[in-house]
């Protein structure tokens, strides 16, 4: 009963390869506007396991839909809960696509051997600094660390400079952070990589008795313009989406980078990549590598994520300060250990 | 809720109905075990993962500090949620039904109402309402006025029920209206109380969206916080080992408690009305207390909800997955419906029909597995469906499932205290007559089980409805439910868009907290 999907599968990769043989890759510019690879595709369904925001990956599934005549189905969860999930499904996972907020849960799925390569007209379309050494997944955005702070409640002179001041018993109750969801934890993975196990345990002990947990990083900004807490530790996009929207829970609130390449100027490359076992081999790849063409990164730039684009030389929002400007800590994607980083915090007594 | 109105039924009533000479049915016998195996799943895979983690692993994370934290938490919730629905709810049974209270009829829906709104939608509506809201008195606050009418129906129905025979001769004895509330109506009350206490505390240790968005941590919002940072790792597996010994520690501890003192009226005719207390000077206090109750439980939720609406404008309409949500909770909660009943009624069949000590235990395994929080039996299903039935992995089926396991004791209560009133000779008058066994039972027995089917159909619906954390973690890829999609706006902050679904939910609602509160009206005179 599987021969129908199958036979699409193998007309399509089929395709696909006369299609890369006659070169009809690497003009990133227009890849949006060539029917011709997409069409063959046409009918296949794809299952995406999705921890970006469900509107922004919605937002790129209806328009890669509409364009190939691919169906998409998105299970949303968390970065690490469906990463975890697929290494627990092994070979028998139903989904093609895996597309995270970070990197650690990517680079999970990766070491544990569950990720197809790549195809190099993806790759090519993303710059080295955004996409791991690996090459089995490639980054689809970025998000830069900031520190999200109530002015009414503290001066600028009074922040941190680096993240790893926040240890400090002066700041017991004084800062918040969501220390359940992905993002903080990509935050914790860079210190790990930056600064080792010890000083990494030692800084997240003296979180558990100086932070305030809340659950999401809006929650934490929400806190912050409400005054119940001087800062917080977020990233840069939920400040900028509330600025152009209501500012409602931001309109008493400023962003401060801490720039320096300090592990609190993390960038965080979101991950996109296909599964091994997929067997729409084919419409998978053609996906990730819509997310990444010029159309898809276009979504970053003139939509409402306020991520950054990271591929086919597309711009950020003019929002936002340039990405180089940050001055962000070097570190391969491929190298971030969430497992080590949720055992080091399960320690800690946070989670 | 569930325990009470079982308890109550008189005990040898039932066991008269059962025809002396009806034989024991080896297949339904069968067919009870193949249930009661089935719905034991989780309960053998918390009992599994000590077996296979081992204790070496699991020691270290059971014995920390934060599960120290979340002990208190936790236990704490329960010790003072528990009395404090206990209070409200009896106190509100009593005024409503055992006094003069200008606009009883009124208070008696309004004090049931609140059952219409999904606790994490009243605690979206106090978080919105009071944004610094959290730790242990916001989680009481919120918990306790979303579950006081788990206490107030059944002990509402219980006083009038009430023979006032007693009353009066206490008040001859010279006893005033406090002491004959203290000494005669209260410990009348006891099933009541033990019962709709024990489902508020398994309804307090469960809960997750609720204290997830006030940010008041227990054992489940840990488990599911574990859950989304590691899958199903030996962290939520230990905290979920830990969190069903104080459920089955609460299970027993009712059961023991409960007594067997009989409360209800034996021998013929039925008890008259009770008389009602003048409430005098004390009417505006009371009606002031009411008031007060009603403000915080439904007024602070549908106020902040209406705020969202009217903030969010006719945008907050158009989302595309209000639709689908809609029709798949429908779905959900339908299937759930009619698959409890389903799995019930050889359960209650054979409890009622063929009492004695097999089918007492097999009753009480569905009530263990139902003891433990949606979580455990999520992570269970996740767990047993991916390494035995990967075919049932994220299926339809699995949901549904797991709705039976956590729901079926609503549909047992219901079914049967239903098969005990229809008596079994206007069945076999109609075998007489010719029918065959089967056609018997579905002309003569089937519809006067109707209401009993429909308001277990109800309470079912009702809470699978609401569930959060095993749709989440079960469902099929591409599921959308009412609760899950307000789950996703409401943690996003993003309130006003949260807020249609909201509406949806409790407009769903209602008509089965409708049947269940004009049910237990009916009991009276039942």
């Amino acid at each position: 009963m599987r021969t129908l999907p199958s036979t699409i599968v193998v007309t399509a990769a089929a395709a696909s390869v006369v299609l890369a043989l006659s070169g009809c890759a690497g003009s990133a510019g227009t890849t949006s506007s060539s029917p011709a690879p997409t069409d063959s595709l046409a009918g296949s369904n794809l299952t995406v396991y999705n921890a970006q925001h469900e509107e922004l990956t919605q937002e790129w599934a209806d328009e890669f839909s509409a364009e190939s005549g691919v169906t998409l189905t998105l299970r949303n969860g968390s970065d690490a809960e469906l990463g975890n999930q697929i290494i627990a499904e092994g070979s028998a996972s139903p989904a093609d696509v895996f597309l995270t907020e970070n990197s650690p849960a990517m680079s999970l799925v990766d070491n544990a051997g569950l990720l197809a390569d790549l195809d190099s007209d993806v790759l090519d379309q993303v710059p080295d600094a955004y996409k791991p050494s690996t090459g089995t997944w490639t980054g689809i955005a970025a998000r830069s660390t900031v520190v999200v702070y109530n002015p009414a409640l503290i001066s600028e002179a009074e922040l941190p400079a680096s993240l790893e001041d926040l240890a400090d018993p002066a700041w017991k109750g004084r800062w918040a952070a969501s220390p359940s969801g992905a993002d903080f934890q990509a935050i914790v993975s860079a210190m790990l990589e930056l600064k080792g196990a010890d000083a990494t345990s030692e800084w997240l002990t003296a979180m558990k008795a100086n932070s305030v947990d809340y659950k999401g990083n809006s929650t934490v900004m929400k806190a912050v313009n409400a005054g119940e807490i001087p800062m917080g530790v977020v990233y840069h996009y939920y400040w900028y989406i509330d600025q152009a929207g209501t500012k409602e829970n931001s309109a008493n609130t400023e962003l401060r980078y801490l720039k320096n390449q300090d592990p609190g100027a993390f960038v965080s490359v979101s991950g996109g990549g296909v599964l091994a076992s997929s067997k729409n081999q084919a419409a998978a790849q053609a996906f990730v590598k819509f997310i990444t063409s010029k159309t898809g990164q276009d979504i970053l730039q003139t939509g409402t994520s306020f991520e950054y684009p990271v591929g086919s030389e597309v711009t950020p929002n003019p929002a936002l300060p340039a990405l180089d400007t940050l001055d962000a800590p070097v570190v391969d994607p491929a190298t971030l250990n969430s497992t080590k980083v949720t055992d080091l915090m399960t320690e800690a007594g946070i989670l | 809720m569930e325990n009470v109105t079982t308890s109550t039924a008189p005990q040898g009533q039932r066991r008269r109905i059962a025809s002396p000479g009806s034989r024991p049915c080896a297949l339904l016998l069968a067919l009870v075990c193949v249930i009661a195996v089935a719905v034991l799943v989780p309960v053998g895979f918390v009992a599994s993962v000590v077996a296979q983690v081992g204790w070496p692993t699991l020691a270290p994370l059971i014995f920390r500090p934060k599960v120290g934290e979340l002990l208190v938490n936790s236990v704490l919730l329960v010790v003072i949620g528990v009395p404090l629905c206990v209070t409200i709810g009896v106190g509100g049974a009593w005024l409503v039904e055992r006094t003069v209270l200008p606009g009883r009829r009124l208070w008696a829906v309004l004090l049931a109402a609140p059952l219409a709104v999904p606790a994490f939608v009243s605690s979206y509506g106090w978080v919105s309402a009071v944004p610094s809201l959290g730790g242990l008195g916001g989680g009481l606050l919120v918990a306790t006025l979303a579950y006081f009418p788990l206490v107030y129906l059944p002990a509402a129905a219980t006083i009038r029920r009430l023979d006032p025979s007693l009353e009066e001769t206490a008040r001859s004895l010279g006893y005033g209206s406090w002491g004959v509330f203290f000494t005669v109506v209260l410990p009348q009350l006891r099933l009541a109380i033990w019962g709709g206490g024990l489902v508020v505390a398994l309804h307090l240790l469960s809960e997750y969206g609720a204290f997830a968005l006030i940010r008041f941590d227990t054992f489940t919002t840990a488990i599911v916080v574990q859950y989304q940072s590691t899958f199903a790792g030996p962290a939520a597996s230990a905290l979920g080992v830990v969190l069903a010994m104080i459920c089955l520690v609460l299970l027993v501890l009712e059961a023991s408690t409960r007594g067997h003192a009989r409360y209800a009226k034996i021998g013929s005719g039925s008890g008259r009305p009770g008389m009602r207390l003048p409430l005098g000077l004390s009417a505006p206090l009371a009606v002031a207390a009411l008031g007060a109750l009603v403000m915080l439980s439904l007024g602070v939720p549908l106020a902040s909800l209406w705020r969202w609406l009217i903030a969010g404008g006719a945008a907050a309409w158009v989302q595309p997955e209000l639709g689908t949500a809609v029709v798949q909770t429908m779905l959900l909660a339908g299937g759930g419906a009619a698959a409890a009943i389903a799995v019930a009624m050889p359960v209650a069949w054979l409890a009622v029909r063929q009492p004695g000590r097999i089918a007492r235990t097999l009753e009480g395994a569905t009530y263990v597995s139902s003891s433990l929080p949606a979580i455990i039996v999520a992570l269970a299903l996740v767990t047993v469906t991916l390494r035995t039935v990967p075919a049932l992995y994220q299926t339809t089926w699995t949901v549904v499932f797991a709705y039976v396991i956590i729901f079926m004791p609503r549909a047992l209560v219901s079914l049967r205290s239903g098969l005990a009133q229809a008596p079994i000779a206007l069945e076999e008058a109609a075998r007489a007559l010719g029918r065959s066994p089967m056609v018997a039972r579905i002309h003569v027995t089937l519809p006067l089980i109707l209401p009993a089917i429909g308001a277990g159909a109800a309470l079912v619906g009702l809470g699978a409805a609401n569930e959060l954390t095993a749709t989440l973690l079960l469902a099929p890829n591409g599921t959308r439910t009412l609760a899950t999609q307000f789950w996703s706006a409401s943690s996003a902050v993003a309130y006003a868009n949260a807020a249609p679904y909201a509406v949806l939910l409790i407009l769903l609602a209602a008509p089965a907290v409708a049947i269940l509160f004009t049910q237990s009206r009916k009991r009276e005179r039942g």
